[in-house]
């Protein structure tokens, strides 16, 4: 995997803005299957990190034990206002090209390694470390774009040449711990039961393609957006080459991959809400679209025409926190199952209510949203989700 | 509307030879034969005839020839005259273009461009009829490894599996689409070959039940006949999610075939259509598959294989690795040249990719995954001779399965109007006086002596392979070599060139 | 991790005639607990009674005995599936494929359930208090005596009734979580060929599939519906009278053959 992505960057060592990498037709796309669960609490209270885990093993069978991980929000108050690179490295001397390529265009403040412990099942772990880093003030690349547009395009440079170096995560105050193995292994390496988040996501991983390669798990994160995905994008193939034509380079062979990078092209780069970024996901259906009144007859018809290419086809169930809040998406055919419980100012979101009710035994409303509509908890919120109803 | 018509076989009489008797057209279930009564001679409209040769097999007097005829059309090498009636065709009714048997269209066959060996001097050719030869298959999962016990002894194996006494599998074709007579007939021949049969997606006739412990149970996506006894019925279970003819899609049987004794078996009432959905509304899903095999290993305690069927599609690799993860036991891969009753030709004739490159990719998938001994393999789609299938072992299968060409034996013709129910040969049909054109004795026979011819040139192969049982060919690509292939093509087959 | 608790006082008479045994889920896998389900029966058990069901999958599947089964929890996938016989009662929520190809029995669900409940199913009822998923109902068929019922005491999401080729659905919209939601998703009965679906008052007709005969239910459809509506009512402590105080819509398929027209002949 590693071999082959350097073998890329050999090919095309060429600027970030138009990604037409020399057979790009030659590529194999993920196919897994999953489970995914996430919870916030909307007035940021710290939840323990056995809560996600423990709803993960309950729903153990939907994984293989190939993947499985975590992203957790507000675990670096301290770090609070820097990038917080998550890397993976093959050996001690990617570490020193991933170390180095950060140094070449961040102030780093802090960096340690992940803290992990030994799990017997967990076996050929890469090195894990992260630094917690600023965007020089005079860069040597990419000198107009903003600060997040320079994390990205580093988060990108990296992923694709340098070689044995995998940037996890990338956000502020948040991390993604992952890797191949049960979640609950995972967390048990991860040392997850010593942290506490407003915000947690997690997934169990059945993948078909990419076996034991630890940057296939999920959660996919991409500066502070992190997405946990069930289901195939039968849309791949397009959805890939409309974010080359915007500069996004695919090179991790998982699906989940275009939904980060579409949500940072239509939310952070083309300014739309997460609302709209959803109906652009899992538009309604033109029949639908033709009996709605003319202004969202419209409002449809354009998103359909001008992001048809960013329309994610086949089942999906998606879970995405940008920090500030928690998203959960299905299709617009409910191919996937997901389920929204809610216990006081904490919502949980999981392919199965069982997970939900393992961890919060009180829960007070549980409900399936329908296809292809959001449903979004914000932090700091009033607003219960069960309202939307 | 008025319709345009053209013949496409043309049918002669040799009037000179011709006795009168008229079996022709007692034996033509199309029409085209007809008696004059003025004339006292028998007529002909070779527009209603399908080529399937029934009459001329079965005139006593060999006095009719089937002929095709040249279209006329100004010579067109892209608009073939094929597509001239296709397009006529759904001018006038709207439709959707339906075809029954396989792809009739010149796909690429990558058996024809792969050469078994044989042992020349360095080591010895064995002689079959002389010396032991063995073909018994074993299917199912293996353990990575086995321990001893304290005496030595190794324990019997935990999962159950299947022992076919040849690599070879009568594959899925359901009671429905095909005539009671022709399953009872394979259930027979698999009995008395020590082999296995199919259900395909109809369901088991009660009569049948006694043939289980030889007879695949499948579980499809209408789940037609489908109950707690069918599953404990079986050898084994197979979950169809897909056919090679027909990748992606569902199935539509006619109420017309659903006679008396379908309806029973498939438990729906007389004459309703049995739709079957194109996916398993439980699987939509890697995940979902694992439910589905393990709520059939509940229902039957873990006592039974279970076997999951494919499609040969672009993805092929993955899938199956997904498939074995999922705890299959057995996967068939059904490559694009597969039969089927009833499929759109658009399909059949244009989606999926062939059998062998499917095969070798998900073989070596498996194997670079360090789960080959998980599943068995067994391949399928118009696996036409020992030959194909031998190379399909050598290619990574464990076994073949055989729909067209079992049928064939039966009589098929390949004249592709399965999807009429008026299978002249009695096959593809359940209307009375067709389908008692085939007796199930003589059907097992047909079927018994074609595995038998089979394996003994499979033998006969092997042992001039210098092997003796069939293990020492199976994923021995070695034994393989290609003529006339690209680089790429070689690759993805795991193969050298002849001459390598 | 408590395993089998039995009943004080039954725990030594299992082979007689129906003592009903109690057991512990917690801490018990799905195959774990089903052997031990299987393990009772065989033993004798006339009722099973099983505490924390968290996720236990593929409950009761193919079982045959007539045995009173009561779930206290959330079960997990394929609830019934292939059963032919147990009544099953679920003090909580079901999540998807409850009643997967089920032959006969009952499933009461005091609670919602989740997608493709009753997925082929063939015979036996299956009452649900509360709201169901999307796809419930698909593909289910009747076959001989045998007629599978489901009634929805909630609404359905969408394609309820797809591909139903026989069997009855009995759709009230009472007991929701979503008020503000339509009775049932799209597509309602799209490419049924067989069966029918009742629906407390009026179908919107945006909601319909195409090739259905939608009016009033009437004749003996009115005694089955009073019939399965007090079977729901009675089973979730609902008053039956209310939810038959308004005339119901019968949705029946135009054709036996929906897609009899969408094929022609290569030749």
């Amino acid at each position: 995997m590693h071999t082959e992505r350097s073998e890329k960057a050999a090919a095309c060592g060429t600027p970030l803005t138009s990604v037409w990498p020399s057979g790009h037709f030659d590529w194999q796309k993920d196919i897994s299957g999953c489970g995914v669960f996430g919870v916030i609490s909307r007035s940021r209270a710290l939840i323990p990190g056995t809560v996600p885990v423990e709803a993960m093993r309950l729903m153990r069978d939907r994984g293989n034990g190939l993947g499985g991980g975590f992203a957790a929000y507000g675990i670096y108050p301290e770090f609070a206002h820097l990038y917080a690179f998550h890397l993976m490295c093959d050996d001690e001397d990617a570490l020193e090209r991933g170390a180095r390529t950060l140094a070449e265009h961040f102030d780093i403040h802090h960096s340690e390694p992940v803290p992990t412990r030994k799990v017997a099942r967990v076996g050929d772990a890469p090195l894990l470390r992260r630094f917690f880093v600023k965007p020089k003030e005079v860069r040597t690349r990419w000198a107009f774009a903003s600060d997040d547009d320079y994390v990205v395009n580093a988060v990108m440079f990296i992923n694709a040449r340098v070689p044995g170096v995998f940037v996890a995560s990338s956000g502020k105050n948040m991390g993604a711990f992952k890797g191949v193995g049960y979640p609950e292994d995972m967390a048990e390496f991860y040392r997850l039961d010593e942290y506490k988040a407003y915000i947690w996501t997690a997934h169990n991983r059945f993948p078909t393609n990419t076996p034991g390669w630890w940057g296939g798990a999920h959660p996919f994160c991409l500066l502070d957006t992190g997405i946990v995905h069930n289901g195939e994008i039968s849309s791949y193939g397009i959805n890939r080459r409309y974010l080359a034509e915007h500069g996004y380079e695919c090179v991790l062979q998982t699906d989940t991959e275009v939904v980060a990078y579409l949500l940072d092209l239509l939310i952070r780069r083309h300014g739309l809400s997460r609302e709209i970024a959803a109906q652009v996901f899992a538009p309604p259906l033109w029949e639908e679209i033709d009996a709605m009144p003319r202004e969202r007859r419209e409002h449809f018809t354009a998103l359909r025409t001008v992001y048809g290419s960013a329309m994610l086809g086949g089942p999906f169930a998606i879970l995405v926190s940008d920090g500030r809040g928690l998203m959960g998406l299905n299709d617009r055919m409910k191919l996937r199952p997901l389920v929204v419980g809610e216990h006081g100012d904490t919502v949980y979101m999981s392919s199965e209510e069982s997970a939900i009710r393992r961890v919060c035994p009180d829960v007070t409303r549980v409900w399936t949203p329908r296809a292809g509509e959001p449903v979004m908890v914000d932090l700091d919120s009033p607003r219960p989700a069960a309202e939307t109803l | 509307m008025p319709s345009f018509q053209f013949s496409d076989f043309f049918v002669e009489c040799d009037e000179a030879r011709c006795t009168r008797c008229r079996a022709c057209e007692r034996q033509c279930s199309y029409g085209v034969h007809a008696w004059d009564e003025a004339a006292r001679r028998m007529t002909r409209d070779s527009r209603l005839c399908v080529g399937c040769h029934r009459c001329a097999a079965l005139c006593p007097a060999h006095c009719l020839s089937i002929r095709r005829p040249d279209p006329g059309f100004r010579p067109n090498a892209l608009w073939t005259p094929e597509i001239l009636r296709a397009i006529g065709r759904q001018a006038e009714s709207g439709g959707v273009l339906l075809s029954g048997a396989g792809s009739p269209v010149p796909k690429p066959s990558y058996w024809d461009r792969l050469l078994l060996d044989a042992s020349q001097v360095t080591n010895p050719p064995m002689d079959p009829l002389r010396e032991p030869m063995e073909l018994r298959t074993v299917l199912g999962a293996r353990p990575d490894r086995l321990e001893a016990g304290p005496e030595g002894r190794i324990r019997s194996l935990d999962s159950p599996v299947l022992v076919s006494e040849y690599p070879i599998l009568f594959a899925a074709m359901s009671f429905g689409a095909i005539s009671y007579n022709i399953h009872e007939g394979m259930a027979r021949a698999a009995a008395e070959l020590g082999i296995y049969a199919n259900t395909g997606e109809g369901g088991l006739h009660p009569d049948l039940y006694a043939y289980g412990d030889r007879i695949i149970v499948q579980v499809a996506s209408g789940r037609f006949g489908v109950h707690r006894d069918y599953l404990r019925a079986g050898a084994a279970m197979e979950i169809k999610i897909g056919q090679g003819a027909k990748p992606g899609i569902g199935g539509h049987l006619p109420g017309a075939k659903i006679d008396a004794e379908v309806s029973r078996t498939r438990m729906i009432p007389e004459g309703s259509d049995a739709l079957s959905p194109a996916p398993h509304h439980d699987i939509y899903s890697i995940e979902d598959l694992l439910q589905l095999i393990r709520t059939l290993k509940e229902a039957t305690e873990d006592s039974k294989p279970v076997s999951v069927k494919v499609a040969a599609v672009h993805n092929i690799a993955a899938i199956v690795s997904g498939i074995v993860r999922a705890g299959a036991d057995m996967v068939v891969i059904d490559g694009f040249r597969g039969g089927t009753g009833a499929a759109p030709a658009m399909i059949r004739d244009n989606v999926g990719i062939p059998i062998e490159l499917a095969l070798a990719a998900a073989d070596n998938r498996l194997r670079e995954e360090g789960i080959r001994h998980r599943a068995s393999i067994v391949a399928s789609g118009g696996i036409r001779c020992s030959a194909d299938a031998l190379k399909a072992i050598a290619l990574g299968a464990d076994a073949v399965a055989i729909g067209s060409a079992a049928l064939i034996a039966c009589g098929c013709t390949l004249c592709g109007h399965c999807y009429t129910g008026k299978c002249p040969w009695g096959i593809a049909t359940n209307q009375p006086e067709l389908k008692k054109r085939q007796k199930p004795a003589e059907v097992a026979r047909r079927l018994v002596n074609l595995v038998r011819a089979w394996g003994h040139e499979m033998e006969e192969m092997l042992g001039g392979m210098g092997l003796n049982a069939i293990e020492g060919l199976r994923g021995n690509r070695d034994k393989l070599r290609g003529v006339g292939l690209s680089r790429l093509e070689l690759d993805i087959l795991g193969v050298k060139h002849a001459g390598l | 991790m408590t395993g089998v608790v039995q009943h004080a006082g039954k725990s030594g008479d299992m082979a007689a005639a129906g003592p009903e045994v109690r057991l512990d889920a917690e801490g018990l896998e799905s195959r774990e607990l089903n052997a031990r389900v299987r393990r009772c029966l065989a033993e004798g058990a006339g009722a099973v009674d099983i505490r924390n069901i968290c996720g236990h999958r593929y409950l009761a599947d193919a079982l045959d005995s007539p045995v009173d089964i009561t779930l206290h929890g959330t079960p997990g996938q394929n609830l019934g599936a292939f059963m032919r016989g147990p009544r099953i009662l679920v003090r909580g929520n079901a999540q998807d494929g409850v009643g997967n190809t089920m032959d006969d029995g009952e499933i009461r669900i005091n609670g919602h359930a989740g997608d493709v409940l009753g997925y082929a199913m063939r015979g036996g009822r299956i009452l649900i208090r509360g709201d169901v998923g999307y796809r419930v109902g698909i593909h289910m068929k009747a076959y001989a005596d045998r007629l599978p019922i489901i009634v929805i005491g909630g609404k359905a999401g969408a394609f309820l009734g797809e591909y139903m080729a026989g069997g009855v659905i009995i759709l009230l919209g009472l007991d929701t979580q979503y008020p503000a939601a339509p009775l049932a998703g799209r597509r309602l009965g799209t490419g049924m060929h067989g069966g029918r679906i009742f629906v407390r008052g009026q179908v919107p007709p945006e909601l319909l599939g195409d090739g259905l005969l939608v009016d009033r239910a009437d004749g003996e459809d009115l005694a089955l519906i009073e019939t399965q509506v007090r079977a729901w009512a009675d089973a979730f402590g609902r008053d039956s009278d209310a939810a038959l105080a308004v005339p119901f819509s019968r949705i029946r398929p135009a054709s036996g053959r929906p897609y009899g027209n969408l094929y022609t002949g290569m030749d």
